[in-house]
């Protein structure tokens, strides 16, 4: 196996609990998988934030707009730290598809502790690209993700083409008018899948707009928390 | 024909002849593009061929399979392959195309009078760079310049280049690494200050690439096809050049078929040696130094606790005895060190030590520079202009910058990243101004290795190359 982000050859190392079974492998060698950050300890139950208290001030600002707090709760990952930065803008900018496979265990992992009671009817519902940014990268990294899930994907949501969430800083992101559209109702609850939570706007659009549509609750999980 | 208005054609042909690249670095309205295209003027090749059960990147060569993987593309709604090797330039996959200029060829500039240096050169290197001129008039395929550290190449170079400009070819100068370009840049604008010069490096501003005369990485040359007559690949022997297959591959593509390729080094690796013995490689080798003084000869210094020291980040005791002895204790000095981790750490100590010491009354500044280091341009800078009094550095310096009159001292010269090259690089750092033309180099180690031996043999048959 040769290491997905370091393209070092990785040697497991033989122990009890892999002696007499089959194991899979990890794609992503020691060395590399230690510096990404894993979310630890308390956190906002809204966001998934690091902080000491139960919901943090972003969040009230958004319970404040009334309006636009539509989602249950957010479950996110990693840190935004160098490293996951580094393989994002890789794996998102650059196209590096196959490093997606890096965040599958986590994903599964991560799926199973916070949302296995919603297995039974919850629909993944990656958030989309626009035609134009699709027809430049050619692949959509939050269908990737949903893909690893183990619960049934729709692409309900579809998005007008528009300018970059990542170019506009806070506050345009969080003025700006809701760029997804939807084509059909839905009555299942939702778990919207994204890369990347930063200000939450994007997520609050889609869930916005499912709600508008018939959806009983919407979740979210995002592999990032910027 | 449409009425579609073309842009001048030797405009086109400037623009992209000897460029190879994909659809989205061809910045041509969809009409003109398949215009050109049916005329024959830009001719495709699929980016990522397969034969029976190996593919291969026509962008950057690459033929290993882990470094290929398959991607369900949005665009053609298939499932193909595609290059992880070159991505950082842009994806290349499958279901792309890769096109190059078969359209006219654009004519160069003749220059009558290219060169504006007017500087001198010695006899040596007067000789070297004469046998260069030849190469480039009489076409030959390659020339391998074999000189020691500091006697000065890139001068050994311009006449060489103002031949090749004169007869209005297009040249090449290509180094590994990207410090070197930005050094080489404003170097060779003064010495041909009428000819257009463009740096191609990743992150230079101007990536148009359309110039005669180009500076690049070899990096960059993966986005040319037949484009220079003179090709001049500097360092050699250096990383990544010499550990990654595409680079060689691409240098060799940009090339013209009449070609003349020449390759600048101070360490030959076994295989160009080889190749030289066998009278396979020509050559021309430049043993002295351009102030005429001979190499500094290292000296090897055991030290029996260095690996303890060195794992409490502490300099060896050997080092602190040396540094009071120092011939010239005005020197600056240049410590290289193995690891990132350890020129960080080690800052601290040496400085609170050297202080207590207090036999160097002179310690202004003591610093450290790596190759992640944000400042590190600058540093290095401050180390030239002598603001940092002893600089503490990785591998990164070994080669490609002059400094006027240092000491260079190595702690754990055995380590397995100070092979002979990199010693050789290293001990040629010391004594390179006319000024001060010696220097003291000091190999601090816990038993001796292979390389180091043989760096110090290989240094004192250079000096007896030299005639000393």
């Amino acid at each position: 196996m040769i290491c997905l982000w370091c393209y070092r050859e990785i040697i497991p190392e033989i122990t009890w609990s892999n002696l007499f079974q089959l194991y899979k492998p990890k794609p992503i060698c020691l060395d590399c998988e230690n510096e990404l950050e894993l979310l630890q300890g308390e956190r906002c139950r809204k966001c998934s934030r690091q902080t000491n208290k139960e919901i943090c001030s972003d969040c009230l600002w958004w319970d404040d707009n009334g309006a636009l707090d539509t989602i249950e709760f957010n479950y996110s990952l990693f840190a935004y730290n160098t490293m996951m930065q580094n393989m994002i803008a890789k794996w998102k900018y650059r196209g590096d598809y196959i490093l997606g496979e890096l965040f599958k265990t986590y994903m599964v992992e991560a799926f199973n502790k916070k949302f296995a009671n919603l297995k039974k009817d919850v629909i993944a519902v990656p958030i989309p690209l626009s035609n134009a940014r699709m027809k430049e990268r050619g692949f959509n990294q939050a269908n990737l993700l949903a893909e690893f899930l183990p619960v049934i994907r729709a692409d309900i949501l579809l998005r007008k083409d528009g300018e970059k969430q990542s170019k506009k800083n806070r506050m345009e992101r969080i003025l700006t008018d809701n760029p997804f559209f939807i084509q059909q109702t839905i009555n299942k609850p939702v778990l919207l899948v994204d890369d990347i939570y930063t200000t939450g706007t994007t997520l609050r659009h889609a869930a916005t707009l499912l709600k508008e549509n018939g959806c009983p609750a919407v979740y979210a999980i995002t592999l990032v928390r910027g | 024909m449409q009425d579609y208005e073309m842009p001048p054609l030797h405009e086109l042909s400037a623009r992209f002849s000897g460029k190879l690249l994909l659809r989205k670095e061809i910045p041509l309205e969809e009409t003109l593009f398949q215009q050109l295209l049916s005329l024959n003027y830009l001719t495709p090749k699929k980016a990522i061929t397969r034969k029976n059960f190996t593919y291969q990147c026509e962008r950057c060569g690459n033929q290993k399979h882990y470094l290929f993987a398959n991607i369900p593309c949005g665009i053609c709604k298939q499932r193909h392959l595609y290059c992880r090797k070159c991505i950082e330039m842009g994806r290349t996959s499958e279901c792309e195309m890769l096109y190059y200029w078969t359209g006219p060829q654009f004519t160069w500039i003749f220059h009558e009078n290219p060169c504006s240096w007017q500087g001198e050169l010695t006899d040596v290197q007067q000789k070297a760079a004469q046998r260069i001129v030849t190469a480039i008039r009489n076409k030959e395929r390659e020339l391998l310049v074999w000189a020691v550290c500091g006697a000065g190449k890139t001068e050994m170079l311009f006449p060489g280049i103002t031949d090749a400009l004169q007869m209005g070819k297009r040249v090449c100068l290509a180094t590994p690494r990207a410090d070197v370009v930005r050094e080489l840049q404003p170097r060779l604008q003064k010495a041909f200050s009428k000819v257009a010069i463009q740096a191609l490096y990743g992150g230079s501003k101007d990536k148009q690439g359309t110039a005669q005369l180009i500076i690049a990485t070899t990096h960059q040359l993966l986005r040319y096809e037949a484009a220079f007559d003179v090709m001049i690949i500097d360092e050699i022997d250096a990383f990544p050049y010499h550990a990654d297959e595409s680079l060689p591959f691409a240098a060799n593509r940009a090339t013209k078929a009449q070609c003349t390729t020449i390759y600048l080094t101070a360490t030959p690796r076994k295989r160009h040696q080889m190749l030289i013995n066998r009278k396979k490689l020509p050559h021309v080798f430049v043993p002295v130094r351009f102030h005429g003084q001979p190499l500094p000869v290292p000296k090897k210094t055991m030290c029996h606790s260095l690996k303890r020291d060195l794992s409490k980040n502490l300099p060896p005791a050997a080092f602190l005895k040396w540094i009071k002895v120092r011939q010239n204790p005005s020197r600056q000095l240049l410590i290289f060190v193995p690891s990132i981790t350890l020129a960080e750490n080690m800052k601290d100590h040496l400085y609170r030590i050297l202080k207590l010491q207090g036999h160097f009354h002179s310690i202004e500044k003591l610093d450290s520079v790596h190759a992640a280091d944000r400042d590190r341009e600058q540093k290095v800078r401050a180390f030239r202009e002598k603001e940092i009094f002893i600089l503490i550095t990785t591998t990164i310096l070994e080669r490609g910058v002059t400094f006027p009159s240092v000491d260079v001292a190595i702690f754990d010269a055995g380590h397995d990243v100070f092979d002979e090259a990199a010693l050789v690089q290293i001990s040629g750092r010391a004594g390179r101004s006319p000024d001060d033309p010696t220097g003291e180099v000091v190999f601090f180690h816990q038993g001796k290795t292979e390389a180091m031996i043989q760096a110090i043999d290989s240094i004192k048959k250079m000096n007896k190359r030299g005639g000393f």
